[in-house]
């Protein structure tokens, strides 16, 4: 199995207590995790990035043991290979598209020049065809243009597992339907697998391979009660 | 220039440097830690942090004496080390830095409240090590908050009066400041080298001020056309 989820951790908010209870195993390129907002969906992504530190379960992918509370593993997010597409693209806006799309290929103390780009961001550049804006400061890119940014910056440092949360959300409805299938074509040239959460029935119909129903914090219907 | 004149000038912006250079490492230091750091105790210490904007001077000045002086708590402890800061130009650095660290740390607190936290979460899972994420990533972005913190806090240093008296005392050429000469002069009659000293102080200030705000203009990023 490539993903191996099984994730509980519980919030205590005073307003709006939640528990998360999550548990799959997929071997699909293009897994989608549908459901209402509220759902426990980002939670369960920001669990498999390790931003979220799950109260027990476990995160294995690509055969690698990323979080196990029994065996006491919790691998920091930085060495976990994930990239993360967040919803509204979190591109760092102090940086040019070219320092954005090179900035997970080096982590030491410095932000990529802005002149000099490395090489293998120069190829994401020009895979996405955003060549053009490499100069550009993301407050002057288009929403589809956005997209094609975070896709090349979460791509560049080479991921095992590539996380997509509402990637489609933040742009008009006339856009969506091509960058779906762009997502679709690139998921099937890279072979890599993808994890991509929606609340938009549309989103699940173009791209997944695999659905996954999840409602208050639990896959619908339970796998393990199958 | 009369050496009235200069040397207080040239102490106070030795002081007012130093006083915000050690702010601009601790203050900003210790925002971005409470801005990261949710607790009950939060308020508790903002409040503490923030005494020195509110309480007296010359208060402030006492505390400094208790603390530091030949028997105070800790200055009894630099005494034997030989280092004594009563009466010395590095304990009107003190002052004007504990007088000072209220402004710097409020405004980088609220610059590092207004990053997005997404944006660190998206560095580290680019493979960044906090350091760097901070380096990187939260320090450029509050960035003008900062700069505008360090400003006010170099002014409010040269301006020090009644902690620096307290505890440097009033020693024409090694710790008579521009304000606490303003002072000496007006108490001892001498109008024109008040006038002078009054001028000198306001330009600048005057001139920090047009700095800080060249500074903060290149650091902003371009914004869309």
């Amino acid at each position: 199995m490539r993903l191996d989820i099984a994730i509980q951790r519980r919030l205590d908010d005073p307003q709006r207590p939640f528990a998360l209870d999550v548990a799959f195993r997929s071997d699909a390129g293009r897994l989608v995790l549908f459901g209402p907002s509220g759902a426990g969906k980002s939670l369960t992504l920001r669990a498999i990035a390790g931003l979220l530190r799950p109260d027990r379960g476990h995160v294995t992918v690509a055969g690698r043991t990323l979080f196990d509370d029994f065996r006491g593993v919790d691998v920091p997010a930085r060495d976990r290979q994930v990239g993360y597409v967040f919803q509204d693209y979190a591109l760092f806006p102090h940086l040019t598209v070219a320092q954005n799309v090179a900035f997970g290929l080096r982590t030491g103390l410095r932000n990529p020049s802005r002149r000099r780009v490395p090489e293998a961001a120069r190829q994401w550049l020009e895979a996405f065809e955003i060549h053009d804006l490499a100069s550009r400061y993301p407050s002057q890119l288009s929403g589809g243009q956005r997209q094609r940014v975070a896709l090349a910056r979460a791509l560049a440092p080479e991921p095992r597992l590539l996380l997509l949360d509402e990637p489609f959300a933040a742009l008009d409805t006339a856009l969506r339907g091509r960058l779906r299938d762009n997502l679709v074509a690139l998921q099937e040239r890279l072979g890599l697998q993808m994890l991509m959460i929606t609340h938009d029935p549309a989103d699940v119909e173009a791209v997944a391979q695999q659905v996954l129903e999840l409602r208050d914090g639990r896959i619908h219907p339970d796998p393990r009660s199958v | 220039m009369r050496p009235e004149i200069w040397q207080p000038l040239l102490l106070s912006l030795k002081v007012a440097l130093w006083a915000t250079g050690i702010n601009l490492v601790l203050g900003v230091a210790v925002a971005y830690g409470l801005s990261r750091w949710r607790s009950r105790l939060n308020a508790t210490v903002d409040a503490l942090l923030t005494l020195p904007l509110v309480l007296p001077p010359t208060v402030l000045g006492y505390y400094l004496l208790v603390l530091l002086g030949r028997r105070g708590l800790i200055g009894g402890w630099l005494d034997d080390l030989g280092l004594n800061p009563v009466f010395t130009w590095q304990g009107a650095v003190i002052a004007a830095t504990l007088a000072a660290f209220p402004l710097v740390q409020k405004a980088a607190r609220a610059a590092f409240e207004g990053v997005d936290v997404q944006l660190e979460d998206a560095a580290k899972v680019l493979g960044l090590k906090p350091l760097a994420v901070f380096v990187r990533v939260s320090l450029p972005l509050a960035m003008r908050g900062i700069v505008a913190g360090a400003l006010l806090a170099f002014a409010r240093a040269l301006g020090e009066f009644g902690a620096t008296l307290m505890i440097a005392g009033n020693l024409p050429g090694r710790t008579q400041t521009l304000s606490v000469a303003i002072y000496s002069a007006i108490e001892a009659g001498d109008d024109a080298g008040a006038n002078l000293l009054v001028l000198v102080a306001s330009a600048t200030c005057v001139a920090a001020l047009l700095l800080a705000s060249r500074l903060t203009r290149e650091r902003t990023p371009r914004r869309a056309a």
